[in-house]
């Protein structure tokens, strides 16, 4: 294969908007979340899971997690294309941030429907 | 009355040195010498084996980019009085070093002709000159100013880690420059090369480059705005 330095691939735009988007909601969560905990008129098991249990919470809790994972993989992408040179290399952590990150979202899910 | 300036100079002659070192060199400067390249010729006078690029001696050239106690700058814009002795001068970083204070700008150019650099209208010439309206000229001004010294982009940590493939801030100032212009009718063309991981979302917003400009230009904010006609583009 002829090495050529390539450059073009065309999505920056989508996720530099994607992890804007996705820290502004992470922000108004915490806000909402701070809010929710803060107010709880005891800070036990029986409150705490009452407060998840709403459609409303989890909805915007799971979109948190949701969240959470894309600014993440946006985050830690960057800080492999700016600093891992080896194209293998750089490919392997890639997915491996993908996988982890997947994995955690999907147990996030499971602990928020389980409380 | 005559005063003494110390310097610490970086020194590299590829032909001679095994490897860089810092030289420590003091000299005197008359009351006229205000500014550091006034000091540096004098420097060179003392030794003349120093190698570094002048040309204007006045802010409009930009060849005398050099790394200043730490700071990327101008030598004929810095004051003598602004600095902290023993006055500590680099090549800028991260480009390769030809000898002393002279780097290889090679790559720095290479990002900048890469943003085409010049206005593309295929529409048939006016008979007289492509008009703006003053509103549509004033959204060059604090771009067109860039002189190309490389003191942004050499400070730019984003430039450092990717060179090859990271614009950097000077090109991306160059490239609002020729998107902002409403003479030019290659925009979109321009924003598809920009939406590039590489090309521009390198910045991270770190700001250096503002820091640094001696123009006093805003890199920073002429990339916002690529990315803000990008998402309107979009959306």
């Amino acid at each position: 294969m002829v090495k050529r330095l390539v450059v073009g691939a065309g999505y920056g735009l989508r996720d530099w908007l994607g992890q804007r988007a996705t820290g502004a909601y992470m922000a108004l969560y915490t806000i909402i979340f701070a809010f929710s905990a803060l107010t709880l008129p005891k800070m036990d098991h029986e409150h705490w899971s009452a407060l998840f249990s709403g459609g409303l919470m989890r909805f915007l809790t799971f979109l948190f997690f949701m969240s959470l994972a894309y600014h993440a993989w946006v985050g830690v992408r960057d800080i492999w294309m700016d600093y891992v040179k080896p194209l293998g290399l750089r490919l392997a952590l890639h997915l491996i941030t993908l996988f982890l990150l997947v994995g955690y979202a999907g147990w996030a899910a499971k602990i928020l429907w389980r409380l | 009355m005559t005063r003494v300036v110390q310097f610490r100079i970086y020194r590299y002659d590829p032909d001679k040195d095994q490897k860089p070192y810092m030289q420590d060199i003091s000299v005197e400067i008359e009351p006229t010498d205000k500014k550091l390249l006034q000091a540096l010729v004098r420097v060179k006078a003392k030794d003349d084996s120093l190698s570094f690029r002048r040309s204007c001696r006045e802010g409009v050239c930009g060849s005398d980019a050099m790394n200043i106690n730490g700071k990327n700058g101008l030598a004929c814009l810095t004051d003598i009085d602004s600095l902290t002795q023993p006055i500590v001068l680099r090549p800028l970083p991260g480009l390769p070093v030809i000898r002393d204070l002279i780097v290889d700008m090679t790559q720095f150019f290479k990002q900048y002709h890469s943003i085409t650099p010049y206005l593309v209208n295929d529409d048939p010439p006016p008979e007289r000159e492509r008009l703006q309206t003053p509103e549509e000229r004033e959204e060059l001004n604090g771009v067109y100013e860039c002189i190309l010294c490389a003191c942004c982009s050499t400070s730019c940590p984003s430039f450092w880690w990717n060179p090859d493939k990271f614009v950097g801030p000077a090109g991306l100032l160059n490239a609002y420059r020729f998107i902002a212009d409403t003479r030019d009718t290659a925009t979109n063309q321009r924003l598809d090369d920009l939406n590039d991981p590489y090309r521009l979302f390198r910045c991270h917003t770190i700001m250096n480059c503002v820091d640094v400009c001696p123009k006093h230009l805003n890199p920073t904010k002429a990339i916002g705005k690529i990315k803000e006609l990008m998402v309107s583009r979009a959306v």
